[in-house]
């Protein structure tokens, strides 16, 4: 199967309401191409599951100026004030989740386990709405799974099947959402002829479609 | 020295050979300013770095690196690039020597908030929580008071980010230990009076034998 596909294709595969995993820290890592192509599609009332916010023009930030965002689930949103305005006018539901717990929701998602177990937020409001479970005499706040329809992520190189590497720091959460989502988007810099094997950090059988930019 | 500069540089004095260390954003990013070059302290960045370096200039701009604050910056010698999953493995499974921290607020049982003011205000906790959590020493780097209003408290009335995780709070005028016993004042700005210190804190504070801050 040919995995690599152009703006046509992409867009053909969004719908209105959908889960969308975005990668990237602060817009490091973050697929700016497919965004601006989901931006362009004009699909609505989506659930973007990303670190942050982005920013007020960048990252999916972009898709809040755009009014196609419905709820955010997010560790941060401080760098969009429009995030914050929106949240407080209600045009937007926030669900803010501590860092390392959200990326093992979907880690945890990736791998089809029920839960996560951790005992960061205890006495805050993160513990709010959640079940406690104690494990030899210690207490864990239990966090459901975080899957999505769709994930977009960045990669750096790919080969023809698409196998990916990263760069930088911009691979933070991009290799976990590429295991939790019903369909996997990798934008991609460069594509090359061959990776070493030693090098791939996401195997290509969690990668269903290619778009180089 | 202003207030943000005086605060960073005694932080950096607490920080030692072989650390790992955590620096949250604002005033806790300007410690690295104050460690030195050659100084074996490794700086961990939760989006996937070991080894992060200052900033980069606009020559030495590369797209794919970033300091937790979103700024391109540049990597020291023996660095290491990881992915969220394991940076945070890393900070919640023990391997953080310090993290430093702004804050809201902070109590005298150690609790601090720093990520949401109900109504008016909300960032977001990002990594703070699992920071405080993780970490072996929690640093709090915080001015004093919010224009004149203490932010060193009997109890936090913000939401909290951490409960009873903080070790240290260093402030423009003081540096105080959180005990089980409270908190106590063990050093003071050099200018500043003891008295001046507990008329601009809320809680109380234990005062036994209070060095001078080297500012």
């Amino acid at each position: 199967m040919n995995k690599w596909i152009d703006k046509e294709r992409f867009i053909t595969l969004l719908q209105d309401g959908m889960r969308v995993m975005v990668g990237g820290f602060l817009t490091c890592g973050t697929p700016e191409t497919l965004i601006d192509w989901v931006v362009e599609s004009g699909v609505k009332d989506l659930t973007i599951i990303c670190n942050d916010a982005g920013y007020l023009d960048k990252g999916v930030g972009k898709l809040l100026i755009n009014q196609q965002v419905k709820k955010l689930i997010v560790t941060h949103i401080g760098t969009n004030p429009n995030a914050g305005k929106l949240m407080s006018s209600g045009g937007i539901e926030v669900e803010l989740i501590p860092q390392g717990t959200f990326i093992e929701q979907i880690r945890a998602h990736g791998g089809r386990l029920g839960g996560v177990l951790s005992p960061t937020g205890i006495h805050t409001p993160v513990e709010e709405g959640k079940q406690m479970i104690e494990i030899k005499g210690k207490s864990y706040i239990l966090s459901e799974p975080i899957g999505a329809d769709i994930a977009l992520i960045a990669g750096y190189h790919s080969d023809f099947m698409g196998n990916l590497t990263y760069k930088g720091s911009a691979r933070n959460f991009n290799p976990t959402m590429a295991t939790a989502a019903d369909i996997v988007i990798a934008q991609i810099e460069e594509k090359v002829e061959e990776i070493n094997p030693e090098v791939v950090i996401t195997p290509h059988t969690f990668i269903d479609f290619i778009v180089e930019v | 020295m202003d207030a943000k500069e005086i605060i960073a540089k005694r932080i950096a004095l607490e920080l030692k050979p072989g650390n790992l260390v955590n620096l949250g954003i604002g005033i806790p990013t300007l410690v690295a300013n104050y460690i030195p070059e050659d100084e074996p302290i490794y700086l961990q960045s939760e989006n996937g770095i070991v080894g992060l370096g200052g900033l980069a200039s606009n020559e030495e701009v590369c797209v794919h690196l970033t300091n937790p604050s979103g700024q391109y910056a540049k990597v020291k010698k023996h660095a290491a690039f990881f992915d969220s999953a394991l940076s945070f493995v890393m900070i919640r499974g023990g391997h953080l020597d310090v993290t430093v921290l702004g804050a809201l607020e902070v109590d005298e049982e150690g609790s601090v908030a720093s990520w949401i003011i109900p109504g008016k205000l909300v960032p977001g906790m990002g990594g703070s929580m699992d920071l405080v959590e993780g970490a072996k020493r929690v640093i709090i780097a915080t001015t004093h008071t919010n224009k004149g209003i203490p932010k060193i408290k009997k109890r936090c009335s913000l939401p909290l980010t951490g409960y009873k995780k903080v070790d240290l709070i260093v402030t423009e005028l003081c540096v105080i230990e959180v005990r089980e016993d409270g908190l106590h004042l063990i050093e003071r700005h050099p200018d500043v009076s003891i008295e001046d210190i507990i008329s601009q804190t809320e809680a109380t504070l234990h005062i036994d034998h209070v060095g001078l801050m080297e500012v």
